[in-house]
């Protein structure tokens, strides 16, 4: 059973979805789509300032088997990406919620609805995870 | 023996176990109207020895001329030594590894080749190869618009002294993909680009500029001042190079204060013949930051669980197997054969014997001009260095004097009004080290006469 923490947001492509206290969000891959990649090899992040759409790909995340796109769970600009995965993108394996976070991004306009973490929980079960 | 590896029988037990009548229903989710039924204007087959005719007939039409164009494609001394080796039964195979790691020899034959090619150009790393130079042109914007990620406008700059057949067959890869490519002027004197004429792009976002050397007049461009011009302004450098050239000038890496991002080129002057044009293969070696966005195959060498030294491909993750449609590119495969003999041409030349070839060259070159323009009538456009290729201008209409030297079985060089119709009646010439001073003198003796001709006329 993958590791889903309670306090965050989901969506259907696996990205996770924390809302910082300054308004900004962050947003990362679930345990589970890390645990699916295999080992990490390579992260790219996208640059500070970039708009982005909801559904539109910010981030590739590539291990040893295949480089797959990230979807931005939210229309918004980004504010950060993550300057220590480009060194160390294993910390995504090893720490998907805290330091494998792929970008900050200040949303622009309404947020839209997410998955809790037990509607998150029940896709992964029934996907297979 | 058939030469087929699937029996009827094989054939008949696949498509039971899967389930399906026939092989032609495996095709049905194309559409009837999209289905061609008929190949119109194939001829009927023909057998080995009709073929084995026919095909001699033809390449005696080609004739055996003697030839002083470049323009791409370079007739350079093959050693024997290099098709014997490269057409042995061990390296005559598919023109990219399947099956790869099974095929230790080929992947060491092409790990070799990338680490002649890095050295070469003075970059990090080599892929397995392209099709050809103007691809791999084509391929090199498209990285470096992947490269480049604090550009958003995918601009290209592309001054006019790059080849313009490199040019279009970039714009058709690329230019689907939204990819613009802008043309810089160059100075009609010199034949070259002058820094200034950048300037206009100051402050604009730009992706990637090209720069050739020696440049499709065979000039060289003032390399150092364009790649740091472009890189103090964010934009990344695609190097187009003439790999011969490289034993004599600096090489991609050590342009300007950084380097070039990105070198491309044509393989084809590295022991692989002139062949009607081709097939040929081309090159792309790039800096270590960029080769996740590099397109193609990469090989590299690795120890197996036991601690043996091995080679494997490596990378692979952004390839089109995986990726599918977002893969980096959807050209993932190398020129093998032609990379054998490119790698077999290099170890034999050496680096010394690369640059006797290209001094040579250069040397020949400048006999050939010295000769030409002794000729009435006829003079050197451009001043300034050049490598093995110079424009000369003639006093009466290129075509024709080209045609009159064709039938004195000489090819008298390129015709360059069709896209430099600026420089006038101009002819791209070009001699190598394969070229005599009796050579020589017998093309100049053959212009004059065509000349007095064409004025006769």
């Amino acid at each position: 059973m993958s590791n889903v923490p309670s306090d965050l947001k989901y969506t259907k492509s696996h990205e996770w979805v924390r809302t910082l206290s300054d308004g900004t969000v962050e947003v990362g891959i679930t345990d589970h789509a890390q645990h699916a990649l295999g080992d990490l090899v390579f992260v790219e992040v996208p640059e500070a300032g970039r708009k982005l759409t909801a559904g539109e790909p910010f981030a590739v995340v590539e291990s040893v088997k295949a480089a797959s796109d990230v979807y931005c769970p939210i229309a918004g600009e980004v504010t950060e990406g993550n300057p220590a995965l480009t060194a160390e993108p294993e910390v995504i394996n090893s720490d998907a919620y805290g330091k494998g976070w792929l970008m900050r991004l200040r949303p622009t306009g309404a947020v839209p609805a997410l998955l809790t973490a037990a509607e998150y929980q029940k896709l992964v079960a029934e996907e297979g995870g | 023996m058939a030469f087929i590896p699937h029996t009827r029988e094989d054939v008949e037990a696949m498509l039971a176990a899967i389930g399906v009548g026939s092989i032609e229903q495996l095709f049905d989710e194309i559409p009837a109207n999209l289905r061609l039924g008929t190949l119109a204007g194939v001829p009927e087959s023909l057998s080995e020895m009709e073929i084995g005719r026919l095909m001699a007939e033809r390449a005696r039409l080609d004739g055996r001329p003697l030839c002083f164009m470049g323009a791409g494609a370079y007739e350079h001394h093959i050693p024997a030594a290099v098709w014997a080796i490269t057409t042995r039964g061990e390296f005559y195979s598919a023109y990219t590894p399947y099956q790869a790691e099974a095929s230790q020899g080929t992947l060491q034959l092409l790990y070799e080749y990338q680490t002649m090619m890095a050295s070469l150009t003075g970059m990090d790393v080599s892929n397995a190869s392209m099709y050809d130079g103007a691809s791999a042109m084509g391929e090199a914007s498209l990285m470096a618009v992947r490269a480049n990620r604090r550009s958003r406008s995918q601009r290209i700059l592309v001054p006019s002294t790059v080849s313009p057949y490199y040019r279009k067959a970039a714009s058709a890869i690329a230019g689907n993909q939204g990819l613009v490519f802008e043309e810089v002027p160059y100075c009609t004197e010199e034949g070259r680009i002058l820094p200034g004429a950048l300037d206009r792009y100051d402050g604009q976002d730009v992706t990637a500029l090209i720069i050739q050397q020696p440049n499709f007049f065979g000039r060289l461009e003032d390399v150092d001042a364009l790649c740091d011009w472009a890189h103090a302004r964010n934009i990344l450098v695609v190097a187009v190079v003439n790999p011969t050239s490289l034993a004599l000038l600096k090489p991609p890496g050590t342009w300007g204060a950084k380097g070039a991002d990105i070198a491309v080129g044509e393989g084809q002057p590295l022991g692989v013949p002139l062949s009607s044009g081709g097939p040929y293969f081309g090159f792309m070696t790039a800096r270590m930051e960029h080769v996740r966005q590099m397109p193609g195959r990469i090989v590299g060498r690795t120890v197996d669980a036991a601690g043996r030294a091995g080679f494997t491909l490596t990378l692979q993750a952004r390839e089109q197997h995986i990726r599918r449609a977002k893969a980096t590119s959807n050209i993932c495969t190398n020129q093998g054969l032609l990379v054998t003999a490119a790698t077999v041409y290099l170890s034999l030349m050496g680096p010394a014997g690369l640059e006797r070839v290209a001094a040579a060259s250069h040397a020949r070159t400048r006999e050939l001009t010295d000769a030409l323009t002794r000729v009435p009538g006829v003079r050197r456009l451009f001043r300034g260095p050049f490598f093995h290729e110079e424009v000369i201008a003639i006093d009466r209409p290129a075509a024709p004097v080209l045609e009159s030297l064709a039938a004195r079985g000489i090819v008298g060089g390129l015709d360059l009004s069709e896209h430099y119709p600026e420089l006038g009646q101009a002819l791209l010439v070009c001699a190598t080290e394969t070229k005599t001073t009796a050579d020589i003198e017998r093309y100049a003796t053959a212009l004059a006469e065509c000349l007095r001709a064409a004025r006769a006329a």
